[in-house]
């Protein structure tokens, strides 16, 4: 009986080890089926607020149009239904605003109670005309029509230059300015961060000696660990200025000071994987490069840093990869501007920074909502990317050591 | 052959000792950046620390780290957001460090190489790459929307849990890893079984350095922001939280909002070095203490 119990409390114990193992699993497979189930659902949706209907004559035979149709509509770029292949007939906008050019203030009632019928007889009596209100004021003897819209696609989403989710009208998600503003800004950072970091470890690990480096690693270490959000102060506080004075800009909140920041985060996470790697370079091979009559500096570069390229590429795709995911810092430093980028000394909004400003606004379950999701569904597959990459650059580097 | 290489010699004497001086001023140069970029880096550290210490001095005081936030946090302290990063630290740390401690065990004792760790690894591996803003919309909408936890205490702590798990079971890991086999094979040996074993030898031992690895994972929890936005954090609140499923205010939160978003951001430069020298504070403190327990305790396995 003894025996039982022990052997069943093994069992159990093994049980549970292996259940808590399974933890980090069963997270990623979580976040994958939340994020995508929410980001996916976004291409079911028509680009309309809830609650809201774009409404035309019941004699209109348009073909149901894009979101991006109807910001070109109410931009004026698209000024007559024949260019959206119905009758020929010049457009007119309504807005609800303007409903007092049209009726009375007793016709429409005190509490709005004419309104519907106001807006039906104001739809019917124009026949060029489109107009934006809620759907509340839609009844029963409406005599105009809904106009179909047709769902958000991929190509809106991934090819649209404008993002403006709240935009009125229809939302416009396009992601191409953030997926731009987020590659600027973290290939800025790593283009600072890359040669400076790799000379830092050349240094610590080749160079400088054991008591030097056991002062700088830890220390380095350090820098990691400092949270985001306070590089971010530092950056609004030290960076941006400076920025903003040197270049002589309106204002200093700019993709450059977020490459800075980043860079300088990025540093340790590169540091302390390339010095790994040049540290693992055989002495013999060392050696012998130095007892054929080549100099340190020659050996450094013929021979470490050829031998630790696979670490050192691992290192450089890592702090990529911290870069695009770092949310706080940038969202505080580069102004947010959701605009395609022209030059890094332009206010750029990142994928991160964006989710992170308007996700608090966005309803539960809404078109933004969702579109928040889909941005961090990309994020994710970016950086399971990056992992996968990672993961094959290291084991290749293990079968070249064998 | 011989004669050859010695001929060669002689007729390249000259350019040999151009070369030899060419060469050497080459490793000096680069010699000479490469340290000069070392301890830039480091000089921008300690120039971040000090440039936030500093100015984070003089808004420092007892009433600031005890008292409430007043006039729309131009004036008053910070404690509700000390108290709010603390419950979240504890929140979190509760979770994932004996979920963190028991899936390293299993990784360590029990499974064998081959497709199951792999996989288990490789998932690991990912989930410390996911950005932590991912980690921020997860957590909303399982803990917050699915679950119905609301913004509170315990979602906040759920997610940071989540993204510290990863670095808990890593740093457990390498603390099994570094217990020696002999001491396992001891154990075996008179007559324990697995789980004796681990538990009367292999855990004591590893026990400093998987402490040191919960404080260093202690010090990323409470400073990180993106996930606790629409988790838990409050701009802010006129009171203390009372149970985990209300809202908290927190430190890294706190300092975001007064520093981009505030009605008063120049009035409330003050209290965001303040909060920033906090901030920073535990985190050098936690960095510290595991420093100093990693040397201690290694000192003291050694010894025996």
């Amino acid at each position: 009986m003894k025996q039982f119990f022990k052997r069943f409390t093994e069992k159990l114990t093994e049980g549970l080890l292996l259940l808590s193992s399974t933890v980090t699993s069963l997270t990623v497979v979580l976040i994958v089926f939340f994020l995508f189930k929410e980001g996916i659902s976004l291409f079911n949706e028509k680009p309309i607020e809830t609650g809201y209907a774009v409404v035309i004559n019941k004699n209109n035979n348009v073909r149901k149009i894009s979101s991006l149709e109807i910001k070109d509509i109410y931009d004026q770029k698209i000024t007559d239904w024949s260019e959206l292949g119905a009758k020929k007939d010049s457009i007119i906008l309504f807005r609800l605003e303007e409903i007092s050019n049209y009726y009375t203030d007793e016709q429409i009632g005190e509490n709005f109670e004419g309104l519907p019928n106001c807006l039906s007889r104001l739809v019917d009596s124009i026949p060029g005309v489109i107009a934006f209100f809620p759907e509340k004021y839609i009844d029963k003897n409406f005599k105009g029509k809904k106009l179909e819209l047709e769902k958000v696609s991929f190509k809106e989403f991934f090819g649209g230059e404008e993002w403006f989710p709240t935009a009125q009208p229809t939302a416009q998600l396009g992601v191409k300015p953030l997926i731009m503003g987020t590659l600027w800004v973290s290939f800025g950072a790593i283009l600072f961060a890359l040669p400076i970091g790799l000379a830092a470890s050349v240094y610590m690990s080749e160079i400088a000696g054991d008591r030097v480096r056991r002062i700088m690693k830890p220390l380095i270490e350090l820098l990691a660990g400092i949270p985001s959000v306070v590089y971010g102060f530092f950056g609004l506080v030290v960076v941006v200025p400076l920025i903003q004075k040197i270049f002589n800009l309106p204002v200093g909140e700019t993709g450059l000071a977020g490459s800075i920041i980043l860079g300088i985060m990025a540093l340790p996470t590169i540091i302390t994987i390339s010095e790994d790697a040049m540290r693992n370079t055989p002495r013999a091979m060392k050696e012998a490069s130095l007892a054929l009559g080549a100099s340190k500096w020659q050996t450094i570069y013929k021979i470490v840093i050829p031998y630790s390229i696979s670490g050192i590429s691992a290192a450089a795709i890592l702090g990529i990869g911290r870069a695009i995911g770092e949310t706080m810092a940038v969202l505080m430093v580069t102004g947010n501007a959701a605009v395609m980028p022209h030059s890094i000394l332009e206010p750029m909004r990142t994928i991160p920074a964006t989710i992170a400003a308007e996700l608090g606004e966005a309803p539960d379950g809404g078109l933004h909502y969702k579109a928040l999701f889909a941005l961090g569904c990309i994020l994710f597959i970016i950086t399971l990317v990056i992992n996968l990459s990672v993961e094959y650059v290291s084991t290749r580097n293990k079968h070249q050591k064998h | 052959m011989f004669q050859l290489v010695i001929n060669i010699k002689n007729i390249s004497m000259i350019d040999e000792e151009k070369l030899m001086k060419s060469k050497k001023r080459n490793q000096a140069i680069a010699f000479g950046l490469f340290g000069f970029i070392g301890y830039s880096i480091v000089a921008i550290l300690v120039a971040i620390l000090a440039f936030i210490i500093v100015k984070g001095f003089s808004a420092i005081s007892w009433d600031f780290i005890t008292q409430m936030p007043e006039e729309g946090m131009t004036k008053g302290g910070i404690y509700p957001a000390i108290i709010g990063t603390l419950y979240l630290v504890l929140g979190s740390m509760l979770f994932a460090f004996p979920i963190g401690v028991l899936a390293a065990i299993y990784m360590n004792e029990y499974v064998k190489d081959g497709f199951v760790k792999k996989f288990i690894r490789l998932m690991t591996n990912n989930l410390s790459g996911i950005p932590s803003i991912v980690f921020g919309l997860f957590g909303m909408a399982l803990f917050v929307n699915k679950l119905g936890f609301g913004d509170s205490i315990l979602a906040g702590s759920l997610t940071l849990g989540l993204l510290a798990l990863p670095v808990v079971i890593r740093n457990t890991e390498e603390a099994l890893k570094a217990v020696d086999d002999t001491f396992r094979l001891a154990s075996y040996g008179l007559g324990a079984s697995k789980i004796q074993t681990i538990k009367n030898v292999v855990l004591p031992i590893a026990f400093p350095n998987i402490i040191t690895g919960m404080i260093l994972s202690i010090g990323r929890v409470s400073g990180e922001t993106a996930p606790i936005l629409f988790t838990v954090a409050a701009y802010f609140l006129p009171k203390l939280p009372t149970s985990i499923f209300e809202q908290a205010m927190a430190l890294p939160y706190h300092l975001y909002v007064i520093s981009t978003s505030g009605t008063n951001i120049e009035e409330s430069r003050p209290i965001a070095y303040g909060t920033a020298l906090v901030l920073i504070s535990i985190v050098l403190i936690c960095n510290l203490l595991a420093n100093a327990l990693r040397k201690y305790f290694g000192n003291k396995v050694k010894m025996n």
